[in-house]
């Protein structure tokens, strides 16, 4: 009850506070000199936001670096320890293996499915219906999704009545059931398999978008010179779409570095299925937080290129503007 | 190529002439198109049936779920019950967790957007100094992964006596969400008509009446579209909650339901119907506002 009470609260009082700071903080800017005022309203009405981004961001994060370098108590500098222990440690070197396998197949296969079935579904009347299809599992959230294919992968012994979809199919053409979560040939595909079907209609739908900006008449162009479906999608709708192509697949690898919950659900980590984000969080939940900082730093090191390749592209925005 | 086109215009040419041929032509051309139908037709079956497979599961029994598989419920005896949404809910904390889910969520999500908007007003349509270097700020933490912060929030959070609240992931949740919110709300303010402020700015408005009475509420399409993005974004959560709430009472739906899948060896079937619950509402709002929801969940294209 004293939960219900206080999130009503701050529902209304939030808006109301913020209402209250800029009416009464306006008042007070007016009655300033001129100069003074152009100073300081900026600041007063970015205050918050940037106060928080600097609370829960720019701050945790230069701390974070710091504690990589500290010993797990935080009483001493203990070098690059941390780091040796992530590069060395058998482990956490699966991890890494993992979260490169995911950046690889995941964000090929998003995009390249997004692309493919945008394409697809461009040229049939069914096109909206086909898409509603495809989407459906973006606003399933990961837990959900993780309930929805441990169907799909269950297991039972041979010879028993299979009722996961794809091992009583294999039952169907006459194939052994596989222990896809279990089996460490399997498992990380089965894994990365789950995050494709949850983002490629993510990155059909923006794919989708620009595929429309494309003129009808350069199509029917090509068409009316022979060139086939085929010829059209290699030389004219791919290189029109590189642009939305990489914006995606940006998306897709940091979506792919930061992946934790299907794997944190579906096999918490074991069986050789631990990534990065996970094997973070496991330093974490066991207090060794000075490891898991180091996780934390490498997972962001190898976020950084992309960082500054969305920086870049700000700036080209913003010359256009 | 000239050659494929001479045969193109020849076949034109013929189809003209002869109406049969130009039938037989539309068959053929029918025909072609079978193999792409085929493929759309299976890649919407992977994505809809493991779903759908889910969804008709949680209506059987656990012991059904166990002998045979969802297809089987497809012919009669069908033997559907609501029997696996009753032992959910009768779970311990699994009721409780439903509330919590909608306590977090939504204040976590007003916060966010009226801090965010007022902040994008400044950078929209404010000079200072700075301005340029705190946005390029803001663009790069867009994809700055939020585990690059979690041992700091934490032990923040233990310092001011917030840890395990429902207000500590609301201020989390807030603070990972600002920076897009703020980077999105300002292009969208930033692209509003410069003469509506200028002539409210003549006639002697002030900036809290002008950011009041002229760009929130021409926001609002932005705003919508950006509290759907939030707001499933927040009730799908699992790392956040996770980790701040991870053993309080407070701890959302996702959480619990996670425990309980790690948690039970056999028998974990009836968690189905937790899974349905858990996404009517993400479902229920795609279905209802597709057009916006669409727009929110693209809009955040930028966004790691």
């Amino acid at each position: 009850m004293d939960q219900i009470i206080t999130a009503i609260a701050a529902i209304v009082l939030v808006p109301l506070v913020l209402l209250g700071y800029i009416l009464l903080g306006e008042q007070v800017i007016e009655r300033l000199p001129e100069r003074i005022q152009e100073w300081i309203r900026p600041y007063f009405w970015a205050l918050p936001a940037i106060g928080f981004a600097t609370v829960f961001m720019v701050y945790p994060l230069l701390r974070t670096v710091v504690i990589s370098f500290r010993n797990n108590a935080d009483t001493t500098w203990v070098g690059l320890d941390n780091y040796v222990y992530f590069f060395t440690f058998p482990d956490t070197l699966t991890s890494l293996r993992n979260s490169v396998l995911w950046l690889i197949f995941y964000t090929f296969f998003a995009v390249g499915l997004g692309l493919i079935i945008a394409i697809m579904v461009d040229r049939v009347r069914y096109e909206s219906l086909a898409k509603i299809a495809i989407f459906l599992p973006v606003p399933i959230s990961a837990v959900a999704a993780s309930i929805i294919w441990k169907f799909m992968f269950d297991y039972q012994p041979p010879g028993t009545t299979q009722t996961g979809t794809l091992n009583a199919l294999l039952g169907v053409v006459g194939h052994d059931p596989v222990a896809w979560l279990v089996n460490s040939t399997t498992n990380n595909a089965a894994l990365i398999f789950v995050g494709i079907w949850s983002a490629t209609g993510f990155c059909m739908v923006i794919i989708s978008a620009s595929l429309k900006a494309i003129s009808s008449e350069v199509l029917e162009a090509a068409r009316i010179d022979g060139a086939n479906e085929f010829r059209i999608v290699q030389l004219i709708v791919t290189p029109l779409l590189w642009p939305t192509i990489t914006v995606v697949g940006t998306t897709m690898i940091i979506n792919a570095l930061k992946t934790f919950d299907i794997v944190y659900v579906l096999t918490a980590g074991a069986y050789d299925t631990d990534v990065i984000a996970t094997q973070m969080f496991n330093q974490l939940a066991h207090s060794h937080f000075s490891r898991a900082a180091a996780v934390g730093v490498v997972l962001f090191a190898a976020i950084v290129p992309l960082l500054v390749v969305n920086i870049r592209r700000f700036q080209q925005q913003e010359e256009m503007r | 190529m000239s050659g494929v086109a001479d045969q193109a215009t020849a076949r034109r040419e013929a189809a003209r002439t002869n109406t049969v041929s130009a039938t037989m032509d539309r068959w053929s051309n029918a025909l072609q198109r079978v193999p792409l139908h085929i493929v759309i037709i299976i890649f919407c079956a992977i994505w809809v049936i493991p779903t759908i497979g889910m969804i008709i599961n949680s209506f059987r029994s656990v012991s059904d779920m166990g002998q045979a598989g969802w297809w089987t419920t497809l012919f009669p005896p069908h033997g559907f019950t609501l029997g696996s949404y009753q032992q959910v809910l009768n779970t311990e904390n699994v009721a409780t967790s439903i509330v919590n889910s909608a306590l977090i969520t939504i204040p976590a999500t007003v916060i966010q957007l009226a801090i965010a908007t007022m902040g994008a007003y400044a950078f929209a349509w404010m000079k200072f100094p700075g301005k340029n270097i705190f946005f390029i700020v803001i663009v790069g933490l867009m994809v700055v992964p939020i585990q690059m912060t979690l041992i700091p929030v934490l032990q923040f959070f233990k310092a001011t006596g917030l840890s395990g609240s429902i207000t500590a992931v609301w201020l989390a949740h807030s603070g990972y969400g600002l920076p897009f919110e703020v980077f999105l709300l300002r292009n969208y303010l930033g692209g509003l008509p410069r003469e509506v402020f200028e002539s409210a700015e003549v006639d002697g408005a002030g900036h809290a009446v002008r950011f009041l009475r002229i760009a929130v509420p021409m926001t609002i399409p932005a705003i919508a579209s950006l509290t759907i993005f939030v707001f499933l974004g927040v009730w799908n959560d699992l790392l956040v909650a996770l980790t701040f709430l991870g053993t309080s009472p407070n701890r959302p739906f996702t959480v619990v339901i996670t425990q309980l899948v790690t948690s039970f060896g056999g028998g974990w079937q009836f968690l189905t119907a937790a899974a349905v619950l858990q996404m009517a509402l993400p479902l229920a709002v795609f279905i209802a506002l597709q057009r916006y929801f669409v727009r929110g969940v693209t809009a955040g294209s930028v966004k790691g």
